[in-house]
Parts: C-alpha cells; structure tokens; sequence
C-alpha cells in the first residue's frame, strides 16, 4: 500500500516557521510509523531529524503527535491509523528541528521531584525488603519510561510551563508510595507548590496518552489525597 | 597514601534545575482546591433548589414579581439562602478565573492587571448583592 505521510518539518537555520512536507511511502500495514520516516530519512531526506533509540517502545525517545494524539511512533502500526498519516512534534516543548524537541524543561521538573531513593537509613547487608502488598501500592506508576507523552498531551502544560506536568507527578508518586523510601515529605512540599498537583484539571488526555497504560491522572489524584490528609 | 574521601553529595535538586524560584505560598493552593470542591457540591444543591423554586414550582417565572420576591426576604432563611449561593458563587467562579489567568497570562505585569479585575469585579458584584439582600426592606402587600 501506499501512504501518504505528511511530516511537520522545521529547519531553525532556514525557516521561520514550521511547514507540513507530504511524501508518498511504500508500506505494508505491519509496518510502525517509525519505519515510515526511517524510509523518508534514508530514500528521500537525510536531513529530516527525530529522536529515536531502541524502536521497541521501551526507551520512550520518539513519542510524537500522530495524527494528533501522541504516540510513541515505534508502537503505532500503520493497519492502526490509516493510509493517512500526520506526523509532528510534541506540543508545549520547544522544537530544535522537525521532529526533535527540547526535553530540557521536563527533566527539569523531573529532576525537581527527588525520582530516587531517599532512604538515610544505613544500607543493610542484603536488599531492602518490602510485603508484596507494599509493592504493589506504587506498581502502575514504575511503569514510565519519561517519553513526555502524558506531559506535552496535558493542557494545563501547553499555557504553563513552569506546571510540574504529569510525569514528574508520576515519578514522585513511584517514590512517595514505596515503602522502603523516606523521601515523602520532601516531595510532597514540592509537589504542594502553586505549580504542583493542584494545577491539574482531571482532563485525562495524559491517561489517555501514556503508552505504558499507566492510569496517569489517578496517580496524580493519589498525590493529592496524601497531601490532602498527610497520610501516605 | 588514601586520602580521605568525602562521598560525593547525593543528587539533590537545586533550584538552578527550575526556571525561576517562587515564593512559598503554603498551603493556600491546597485549601482553594478543596474549596472548590466543597462550594461545586454545595452550589450544585443550593442552584437546583434556587432553579426549582423560580422556574418550575407554581407555574414558575411568570407568578415573579415585586410582592413574591417580598415575601420570600421577608423570611431570614432565604436571605441566608441567596448570600450563601451568591457568595460561593462568586468565590468559586473567582477562583476559577484565577487559575486560568495563571495559566495564561505569563508576565508579572500581565497576571497582575487580569487578577486585579478578576478581583474587583468579584469583590464589587458581591459587595453589591450582598447590600442588596440585607438591606431589602419587605413591603407589605
């Protein structure tokens, strides 16, 4: 089959603004929307620029609006979206080139939310032991793989971009939940601030986004019952 | 010859990792969060009852007019009853606006002029309803 593959392209040496290039791609329906800009890349445009790595949907490098609902673009097969495919960079980040953008503001919220271990207590000779139960309490959110999808999909994030977004909310909860960790309090002050959990409207786009199924805005609500009623 | 080793700090977030520092503000994003669900509950009640009362209960809009809204104020319940909605309405709405204006308006002077009106025009229509359902005189009819 044939697939018309319409790429938002923006060269920051050239252009002034971004502009959409159509390619007509040789496809099989099996085929990801990564091997369709992999076949623009190598047969038609070596310039066009995107992120990716392990192309199995587990390093979360080339999430991007796909027919404009973010996706990561390893895991959308073509059979899934059509002979008519709108590829573009995520929203709210800002864009280096084409398909690339800036990931510096939301590891920048990331790294804001303490996402390790804090635990001063000495370190015991084997693991740190935890109950099944415990475990499970923060399973859904050790999930994220930090592709931006759920951040750059939550409007609150396009208008704000100092709001912590999704992921680093996602991060913090993988944390404040896990028993073996001491870290709560601090991030939970993080996460009380003007730009914290309480910017979030509950729209679900990032629920609706996250290629792990993780169910985001729940997460997110759990963060702000502990804050709510000081309990973890 | 070993020298003493300090371990390295662990990885703390430093302020230089946020765009800007901002000043603590507590706990107020937390209270205003649960006072929007609390007034959305209670706004929900106190708007049906206020719905179901002038528009539908004894042929509704058309039986409303000076000596029916006379009567009702003549009874302190309802006084109580409409500043109860006209103020957590106008809090609820208010604070509403406020954080989309945050959302939105980026600049110190920008935020500042929108909030400003945000806040005036809420402060002046509740000081205004407010005069107008306490110092309402009940005529008899």
């Amino acid at each position: 089959m044939q697939v018309k593959l319409r790429v938002r392209r923006f060269n920051p040496e050239t252009d002034s603004e971004s502009r959409i290039e159509t390619y007509d791609v040789p496809a099989d329906p099996m085929d990801r929307v990564l091997d369709l800009l992999h076949w623009v890349k190598w047969n038609v445009d070596g310039s066009l620029t995107f992120r990716r790595s392990c192309a199995h949907g587990i390093c979360g490098s080339d999430a991007m609006l796909i027919n404009g609902t973010n996706r990561l673009a390893c895991k959308v097969l073509v059979r899934e979206v059509g002979d008519q495919i709108t590829v573009e960079p995520l929203r709210g980040l800002p864009v280096n080139k084409d398909l690339l953008v800036d990931m510096e503001p939301f590891f920048a919220s990331y790294r804001e939310v303490l996402p390790y271990l804090v635990n001063d207590d000495p370190a015991p000779d084997t693991e740190r032991r935890q109950s099944q139960a415990d475990r499970e309490r923060f399973d859904d959110t050790t999930k994220c793989i930090l592709c931006a999808a759920c951040t750059t999909s939550c409007p609150v994030f396009w208008a704000d971009d100092e709001y912590f977004g999704p992921a680093a909310i996602v991060n913090a909860h993988r944390f404040i939940f896990d028993s073996r960790d001491q870290g709560a309090a601090q991030r939970l002050t993080v996460l009380n601030d003007k730009e914290g959990v309480w910017r979030c409207r509950t729209t679900f786009n990032c629920t609706d986004a996250c290629p792990r199924g993780i169910k985001v805005t729940q997460a997110i609500q759990e963060v702000k019952r502990a804050l709510l009623f000081r309990k973890v | 010859m070993a020298a003493d080793v300090t371990p390295a700090p662990l990885p703390r977030s430093t302020s230089a990792d946020r765009r800007q520092p901002k000043p603590p503000r507590g706990n107020f994003e937390l209270y205003a969060w649960v006072f929007m669900r609390i007034s959305g509950v209670l706004l929900v009640l106190l708007v049906l009852g206020h719905f179901g009362i002038m528009h539908v209960i004894d042929g509704g809009l058309d039986r409303i007019n000076f000596a029916f809204v006379s009567g009702r104020w003549a009874n302190p319940f309802w006084r109580v009853y409409d500043f109860a909605m006209l103020t957590l309405a106008l809090l609820h709405g208010g604070n509403g606006l406020r954080v989309i204006i945050d959302d939105y308006a980026r600049t110190g002077t920008r935020r500042l002029l929108y909030q400003s009106v945000n806040a005036i025009v809420v402060g002046l229509t509740w000081a205004l309803g407010t005069l107008t359902i306490f110092a309402f005189t009940p005529q008899p009819t």
